[in-house]
């Protein structure tokens, strides 16, 4: 069936690029990335938190 | 380095609203044609004539090319939690990790294992079963939906969460309260309701596209039927609960309402503006006029927002100033007790890790008199809590607008159906088939109503958009909205090039 194996194949190039180019190259975990513990990440985010923020 | 962040800020939100759009497209057709798709195969099986069902398979053929398409393409929005909104999923992470696990199991066990019965099952399963299979991919994918609306519903009306200090996140209290909140109810009824609703705006519309076409009349009379009766009692349902949606946001998030109708001045009897030029260089506080022209429905407003027409409305000064007479709080007065918030968590950190116990005593004491107004104090004036009050507002009228002609379509249609005499109606198969695109713009214009009415809000009244992102380069997220939107215009025109090749082969004869 040909229209079943057209999106087979979209499906397949999509997925591809969704976890195996955007996630792996553009879209890492800032904060899995950048700090080792969750109080390293909470710490992170509390600084954020209590420090002058950019206008909305 | 202030530009550079709000540089930061606008694109990381231009990002997820473009992704969110695109999501949007898919997703309603699939929520709303897979039931259609169990009402056609329910007559075929209850009729046993193969004409049902060779309808069935064509829809569902169109059914499985706007699926393939749309898979997976919301997994990019928790892409972007991670790496443009890390601050926000840190602290939404206690809320909306359950949600978004059971999301992925339905979409994971239920939908997908009757998914391939349904594609594949015609052969292979008895016919019972094979519409069992069918039955459950619409529950399935509508039941996946809920728990993402659950949490967009908590964002909008923030419930049953502590904040803890000490981990900067809001800790679920109460899962059942989120889940049942009104807002969430509302906000899953309305959404699932306006899907069934484009759902068979689309079938119509290729149905009218086919009578225009002078092929496949019976099959075409047929879907118009079976979709102006589930597109009637769907428009039902999507102004009941838009009319719930609406009461509870005059309750829980009042600017949102005030910028829907473009009300600055709060007033007894306010009135809906049935139609308007907004003057968009008005802002919270000047002497312009909200409005060029408009055409006001006196009342209405107080009506649908208090179920009672004398009552007092809230206008945008009201809520950015306060209005003491009328015992409403303002933004302004909100941001003084919102500073000491923010400033009485900053010295509770610095307590705490100087080892202080006494001061992060003091300071949680205060931070927590404060906390409800967290939000406002990161904003740098009263009037950035208003919102963009002409996007808001012309797309609720746009949404509403529409929403009002379509029922007017299903009942042509079905009134037509009646008299035996559609398949001589030529302008209403255009009209259909106009229809098709506009569902769609009513479909967006919704959910800009939804998400652009609650800015500044990530989290309304406790995080503002600005303290929500990631302190990123603004060139990075640059980067990745341009491949986005490239990948989603590529699959859009993918997914257009197929359904119309599928469209012109059409169904089984």
């Amino acid at each position: 069936m040909v229209l079943g194996r057209t999106l087979w194949k979209l499906i397949a190039l999509k997925l591809f690029i969704i976890f195996a180019v955007l996630k792996l190259f553009f879209f890492s975990n800032f904060l899995e990335k950048n700090f080792h513990t969750d109080l390293e990440r909470s710490a992170h985010v509390l600084d954020n938190l209590t420090r002058t923020p950019a206008p909305p | 380095m202030g530009n550079e962040i709000l540089s930061t800020v606008n694109w990381s939100r231009a990002q997820f609203a473009l992704t969110a759009m695109y999501h949007w497209i898919f997703v309603p057709l699939t929520l709303g044609l897979s039931f259609l798709i169990a009402f056609f195969e329910s007559i075929y099986v209850k009729t046993g004539d193969e004409s049902w069902k060779k309808l069935t398979k064509f829809w569902m053929t169109l059914f499985g090319v706007n699926f393939a398409i749309g898979v997976a393409t919301g997994i990019i929005m928790e892409f972007q939690f991670g790496t443009n909104w890390s601050n926000y999923s840190w602290m939404v992470g206690d809320i909306f990790g359950a949600p978004l696990a059971v999301e992925g199991i339905f979409a994971f066990f239920l939908e997908a294992t009757f998914f391939a019965v349904m594609f594949f099952g015609w052969q292979r399963a008895s016919k019972g079963f094979h519409l069992f299979s069918t039955w459950m991919v619409a529950i399935g994918s509508n039941l996946s939906a809920v728990w993402i609306l659950i949490a967009n519903a908590w964002m909008q009306t923030p419930t049953a969460m502590a904040f803890n200090p000490d981990k900067a996140r809001f800790e679920m209290q109460n899962f059942a309260d989120i889940a049942l909140s009104p807002n969430a109810v509302h906000k899953f009824t309305h959404t699932t309701s306006s899907a069934f609703l484009l759902a068979s705006l689309f079938v119509m519309g290729i149905s009218g596209l086919f009578m225009l076409q002078r092929r496949h009349l019976l099959m075409a009379q047929r879907s118009m039927v079976v979709a102006a009766t589930l597109g009637l009692v769907a428009s039902v349902f999507v102004a009941f609960n838009g009319d719930e949606s609406a009461f509870h946001i005059a309750h829980r998030q009042p600017m949102k309402l005030a910028a829907m109708e473009g009300l600055y001045t709060g007033q007894d009897k306010a009135p809906i503006v049935a139609m308007g030029v907004i003057n968009m260089s008005k802002k919270p506080g000047d002497d312009l006029p909200a409005f060029y022209q408009e055409v006001k429905v006196p009342g209405m407003l107080s009506l649908l927002a208090n179920r009672d027409f004398n009552s007092y409305v809230p206008g945008i000064n009201d809520l950015v100033y306060g209005n003491p007479a009328r015992g409403i709080v303002g933004a302004q007065q909100r941001m003084v007790s919102g500073k000491i918030a923010v400033a009485e968590l900053g010295r509770y950190k610095t307590a705490k890790q100087n080892g202080d116990a006494a001061t992060a005593a003091s300071a949680l004491a205060l931070f927590n008199q404060n906390k409800e107004d967290l939000g406002y104090g990161y904003l740098n004036a009263p009037e950035e809590a208003a919102p963009p009050v002409g996007l808001v507002f012309y797309a609720f009228h746009i949404m509403v607008g529409l929403g009002t002609l379509f029922p007017i379509i299903f009942l042509a249609v079905l009134f037509f159906a009646f008299k035996g005499t559609l398949d001589s109606q030529r302008w209403l198969w255009w009209v259909c088939f106009g229809c098709l695109f506009l569902g769609y713009v009513a479909s967006q214009a919704g959910w800009v109503v939804a998400e652009v009415g609650r800015q500044p809000w990530a989290i309304q009244g406790l995080l503002p958009v600005g303290v929500a992102t990631t302190n990123i380069a603004a060139s990075s997220v640059q980067t990745t909205f341009f491949i986005f939107l490239a990948l989603f215009t590529a699959l859009l025109i993918a997914e257009i090039g197929i359904m119309v090749k599928q469209v012109k082969i059409g169904p089984e004869e």
